[in-house]
């Protein structure tokens, strides 16, 4: 079984929701529902896989050590660098070991939902560092990375966000308009992941057969429709599942096809991502290089900025080409659009006219589109790299 | 203290309209964006000695030079 996968999860996931509807509606916390039931499902869904586990409990018992040893620190001692250096490294060591293992044939720290789970840990150092986070409670930390309708693939979560929704109880008509909007995203996003990803998915196939020039470019806007759909439907049902619980986990996705820059299109796709990516990366590198005045203007700290937020971006998907060259492609549109918006006097003349939006949306949608592709993994297959 | 800040956001944003009108809309205007806001936080650090971590506060609690002006003095 995996979360929202085969008939069994959702079934189970159906009978666990049910649950929480009559919870939420007696106006009883969900708090402690909500994290039995992803004990249950992480239990389930790492049965008969005993490496798993234990790379899980491992995660867990380093990354809550790791949260409370710092916590400890922070207060005793203050705002040091140096030590949350230490520490944001220590927490980042399992993805790392996961990411790099595999390519000398080994497969270390490689379970479901470490990828995500390591945002919530690290974004909790950080802001323990930052004096945001005030108090530290294992159980909370605990209800926060274990939470099961966002526990293999986001949306991510912040942990003062969630454990404020997670504390709270709901007056009776306020739980069920949330619960009602959950049930909507729930079967909004079956549907996109089951009817228009899998058509999505038969159309790729059939173009995959092909060699001429339009069945690749068929099959880059194919791929690129699939990986919305596919990925905007999973996101939409962990919504609406973390609703029902009670929890408002913030949207993935807000019509990313209406994008008229890349700016805007980070600002619509994959949302969770590229937030974290801007608070905990961009922003930070952008004070820190400004501070020690590592370059000489504003444009060219920006413009690193977006190569080091999206070429890291390309390193947490996977250390394979495809993805460090997806990273550093959108670095590069990033920095471009960047540099054409400030510089550019034609930009500043016609960007609010009519025919110039469309067409700046018109070019926008084919770099996406050409990213999806080297997303894919299928330019590497035609050059013989992968 | 109300000066300086303002005085800072009109050269982050590079617009003095800021100062005048408190209740422009910084973001959605494109007056100011990630990278201004970080740029702002510095120097913020710098010139008033505030520390506001850029995680803390979500764009629509600071996308008014007045609610800029109220965190800040919130914090001093």
């Amino acid at each position: 079984m995996n979360y929202y996968e085969g008939i069994a999860f959702f079934l189970l996931l159906i009978l666990v929701l049910v649950g929480a509807i009559v919870i939420g509606w007696l106006e009883k916390p969900l708090k402690w529902y909500s994290l039995l039931a992803s004990l249950f499902f992480a239990a389930l869904i790492f049965w008969g896989n005993p490496a798993g586990i234990l790379y899980l409990l491992a995660f867990y018992l380093w990354s809550v050590a790791l949260i409370r040893i710092y916590f400890t620190i922070r207060v005793r001692d203050g705002r040091k660098e140096g030590i949350y250096h230490v520490f944001v490294l220590l927490s980042l060591i399992p993805l790392v070991l996961c990411k790099v293992t595999p390519l000398f044939h080994a497969n270390v720290f490689g379970f479901i939902g470490i990828s995500y789970l390591t945002f919530r840990v690290v974004q909790m150092i950080i802001e323990i560092y930052d004096g945001v986070i005030k108090e530290v409670s294992v159980l909370e930390v605990t209800a926060f990375l274990a939470f099961f309708p966002s526990f293999s693939s986001g949306p991510i979560d912040r942990s003062r966000r969630f454990l404020a929704d997670w504390n709270r109880v709901l007056p009776r008509a306020e739980y069920l308009e949330l619960c009602g909007k959950g049930i909507w995203k729930l079967l909004l996003g079956a549907v996109y992941k089951m009817v228009i990803a899998a058509g999505a998915y038969k159309v790729m196939g059939y173009l995959d057969t092909g060699t001429a020039w339009y069945h690749l470019v068929g099959y880059a806007y194919a791929y690129g429709m699939y990986l919305f759909f596919d990925f905007a439907g999973y996101s939409l049902m962990a919504v609406g599942s973390s609703y029902i619980l009670g929890i408002e986990t913030p949207e993935n996705f807000r019509q990313p096809f209406i994008s008229k820059d890349i700016r805007e299109f980070w600002d619509r796709w994959h949302i969770t991502l590229s937030h974290w990516f801007r608070d905990f990366i961009f922003t930070r590198f952008v004070m820190y290089s400004s501070k020690k005045k590592w370059f000489s203007n504003r444009l060219q700290r920006a413009c690193a900025g977006f190569f080091v937020d999206m070429g890291i971006m390309g390193l947490w998907h996977g250390i394979t080409p495809s993805y460090i060259l997806y990273g550093l492609y959108h670095g590069a549109l990033l920095a471009g659009t960047e540099t054409w918006q400030k510089k550019s006097k034609f930009y500043k003349k016609h960007k609010d006219e009519t025919w110039y939006q469309v067409l700046s949306w018109a070019v926008t949608m084919q770099m996406v589109f050409f990213g999806f592709f080297l997303f894919s993994g299928k330019l590497m297959t035609i050059f013989g790299l992968q | 203290m109300r000066e300086e800040v303002l005085n800072l956001l009109a050269e982050i944003c590079e617009d003095d309209a800021v100062k005048e009108d408190l209740q422009t809309e910084l973001f959605e205007s494109g007056l100011m964006d990630s990278l201004g806001f970080a740029e702002f936080l510095v120097e913020l650090e710098d010139q008033c000695g505030v520390v506001i971590s850029p995680s803390e506060v979500e764009r629509k609690d600071i996308d008014t030079p007045e609610k800029i002006l109220a965190l800040v003095e919130a914090r001093r």
